[in-house]
């Protein structure tokens, strides 16, 4: 082999090496990784949701050629909700270069993923779901409950009863029974129901339903017996339908129950028919498709014919809408972080840095289009939950229509309780907590 | 302490969770339809009621009346359940148990998603035009439709014990499930009478299908409705229509019962797994349950 045969074939070695190191998207795209779950049980609310965030990300796609120029990417990977094919997708999908961030919807998958995002310094959204704790920015500098975690939840839901009696102060002597999903997810806000029965003197009783929740005919005579002035309705899936159903069998006024944010969706209510009329649940995001940044998707997106929902009778749908809430949030995030890095394909860690940035007031709610549709957020380095306002709906047999104004939970008091969890949690794993300085040093690479 | 009783809270808790097992018989007697007369334990009968109940709810809502709706809805399970038996079960006749179960397994999957595939992942309310509200009998709130469920299950059950003993095609079943070998001997045609029987429970599919899914919404937890059957089959016998009735009513009063009045001491929510310890103290001293036929093979 004469020398230049071997310079070549070395510089060949080299190129190739180069270009296997180097991400293999273009420059000016930036990718999701979508563990989506279209077929099995819950593909209902699985269809709605990355329905709803792909007609976003489309729509940036379209009406503004992506964010700042760079390209939206995705691809979809089916887990059927099942913690075991979520972590197959995401060891599928990671090797994919420009990830900004993993959106699984599933808190078994999300929980699973926790350490391996970690590392990888890749940010997880568990938009209004997700470990409480994980609010704690100190000790999980990558994984961000956006807009409501379970504990702000039930603080919204006293919240809105209290006003609905006329006040805090009218809720001493009442009686509220939260019905729960039997599940880690179901059982989560127990000791919080606890914390705020004592300090606004108001008393709970905690009723178990086994999973999937298809029967529940002890359980509401228990509830009918103990006379209870609301029913908190912390159910999933089949439960919610269910419990209305049985409510009205044994007489219990509909009205009077509160549903949470995973009893809140037209597939919690519609299979329960009549006896759904007049219930209420909590939400983030309100329902309706006439909002602007909703109708632009309709125009521009299903438009285009790329839209995502096959049934178009579901735009405006409460998953939908959740997902379409969830895809501002992420190109928002990817926009303030490019301000900072550059217009450019970012790092996991550079979304991560423009997460702990993310804030956008009314005014900025109202100029993306999501006027009423979400009311703020304002997340930062150690707040990964943002600050998230919380609404409440009524079911009238055929749509949601909202009956409160945007509550605000007690964040001064959950706070304490959150940062207690988290410092176990660091304790136990070994972590250091995070300092605002080391928040600011970002990764440049993957 | 007994004087504090509460006997009328008691009753409701009884007779809901009476009412409450005749739902889970209904479900049981597709499972012993097909045991008996083939010895398969067929676990596609939840994924079975769930494509009866997709398919007349969606066929409803594209605007085809009610009566049309439900002779198309059999006719398809009845299509459906001679093409199982001509497609799966009868290559595998002969077969160890095991295999046979194994394949029904399977075959729920295959059914599940092929109701997704044809009818989509949205979920449905189901009006029986049976208004739920309760009723007040001697002080006891009851469920009316419940008391509608139970009516139509014992109509059932009288239908199948009439068709069992007075038909001929009812009597060659019986004769199938009492010896295989002895009805082919006699000139019976075996394939044919399984498909009979497979089309049997694809009408008791739709009949449980239509009252479960009128009861939950229909959606694809619907299928899981077997899991409350199971208690009941151990408990009445695999191969007992009466055995699923009583085994039905057995499990459905002591889970809420228990559910009330002991769960607490375990932290409540322990009526899914408290019909199975009731199931599993009758297979200790019955194995084949209240019902079902003693086996005795020689060796």
């Amino acid at each position: 082999m004469s020398f230049f045969t071997t310079v070549k074939a070395v510089a060949l070695s080299a190129a190739l090496a180069v270009s296997v190191a180097l991400p293999a998207a273009h420059a000016d795209e930036q990718y999701f990784p979508l563990q989506s779950y279209r077929v099995g049980p819950y593909a209902a609310g699985g269809t709605g949701f990355f329905g709803g965030f792909i007609d976003y990300l489309n729509l940036i796609n379209i009406r503004d050629g992506g964010v700042n120029g760079v390209k939206l990417t995705w691809d979809e990977c089916e887990t059927q909700y099942e913690v075991e094919r979520g972590v197959e997708c995401y060891e599928r999908q990671k090797s994919h270069a420009g990830a900004a961030a993993w959106n699984p919807l599933s808190v078994g998958i999300a929980y699973a993923m926790i350490d391996r995002i970690t590392a990888d310094k890749v940010p997880l959204i568990t938009v209004n779901h997700g470990r409480t704790d994980s609010t704690d920015g100190r000790v999980f500098p990558y994984v961000f409950p956006l807009l409501l975690n379970p504990y702000s939840e039930t603080s919204g839901i006293v919240n809105y009863i209290a006003a609905k009696e006329g006040g805090i102060d009218k809720l001493k002597g009442k009686k509220i029974v939260v019905l729960y999903h039997g599940s880690p997810y179901g059982k989560e806000t127990i000791p919080i129901y606890e914390l705020l029965a004592q300090k606004y003197g108001f008393t709970v009783q905690q009723i178990e339903v086994p999973h999937p929740g298809n029967e529940q005919q002890s359980q509401w005579l228990t509830i009918r017996r103990a006379k209870p002035d609301f029913v908190v309705l912390r159910g999933w899936g089949v439960m919610n339908p269910v419990a209305l159903k049985t409510a009205v069998k044994v007489g219990y006024p509909v009205d009077h129950i509160v549903g949470n944010v995973w009893s809140n969706s037209e597939e919690d209510v519609i299979p329960a028919g009549d006896a759904a009329k007049g219930y209420t649940a909590i939400t983030t995001q309100a329902s309706g498709n006439s909002y602007p940044v909703v109708q632009e998707i309709v125009k521009t997106v299903y438009g285009a014919g790329k839209g995502n929902l096959e049934d178009k009778s579901r735009i405006g749908s409460v998953y939908h809408n959740l997902g379409i809430v969830n895809g501002i949030l992420n190109v928002e995030a990817i926009r303030i972080a490019q301000e900072k890095f550059g217009h450019r394909t970012l790092t996991g860690d550079e979304v991560r840095w423009g997460f702990e940035h993310l804030k956008l007031d009314p005014a900025k709610v109202e100029a993306l289009g999501a006027k009423d549709l979400f009311h703020s957020i304002n997340v930062s380095w150690d707040n990964h939950e943002g600050e998230g306002y919380v609404t409440f709906q009524q079911w009238d047999g055929k749509k949601w229509n909202v009956v409160s104004d945007w509550i605000a939970p007690d964040w001064a008091l959950l706070r304490p309780i959150i940062e207690k969890s988290a410092e176990a949690y660091a304790a136990e794993k070994g972590i250091k907590l995070r300092t605002a300085a080391d928040a600011d040093a970002v990764a440049v690479t993957n | 302490m007994i004087a504090d009783f509460d006997y009328q809270f008691f009753l409701e808790v009884l007779t809901g969770g009476l009412l409450s097992g005749v739902m889970y018989s209904l479900v049981a007697i597709g499972f012993v339809l097909i045991y008996k007369t083939s010895g398969v334990l067929n676990f596609a009968q939840g994924a079975l009621l769930l494509f009866a109940a997709l398919t007349f709810v969606s066929l409803v809502e594209r605007g085809m009346p009610f009566a049309l709706a439900l002779a198309v809805t059999f006719a398809v399970m009845v299509a459906l359940g001679i093409g199982i038996e001509r497609a799966v079960l009868r290559p595998l006749t002969n077969k160890p148990p095991i295999t046979l179960f194994m394949a029904t397994l399977g075959l729920s999957y295959i059914i599940e998603g092929a109701a997704q595939l044809i009818w989509g992942t949205q979920v449905h309310g189901l009006e029986l035009g049976i208004e739920d509200v309760p009723l007040e009998v001697g002080g006891v709130l009851v469920s009316q439709f419940d008391i509608f469920a139970a009516a139509v299950a014992a109509a059932m059950v009288l239908l199948l014990s009439l068709f069992f003993r007075y038909t001929r095609i009812g009597l060659s079943f019986r004769a199938v499930a009492d010896d295989q070998f002895a009805a082919l001997a006699v000139g019976l045609r075996l394939p044919l009478i399984w498909a009979g029987v497979w089309a049997a429970a694809g009408l008791v599919a739709l009949v449980a299908g239509l009252l479960w899914g009128a009861r939950l919404g229909v959606q694809f937890s619907l299928s899981l409705v077997v899991l409350k059957a199971l208690p009941v089959l151990v408990l009445g016998g695999f191969d007992s229509i009466l055995g699923a009735i009583v085994g039905g009513l057995l499990i459905g009063a002591s889970e809420k019962l228990a559910e009330v009045y002991i769960g607490d001491y375990f932290g409540g929510g322990i009526e899914s797994w408290f019909a199975y310890v009731v199931a599993l103290v009758f297979l200790l001293i019955r194995p084949s349950g209240l019902f079902g036929q003693k086996l005795v093979e020689r060796v």
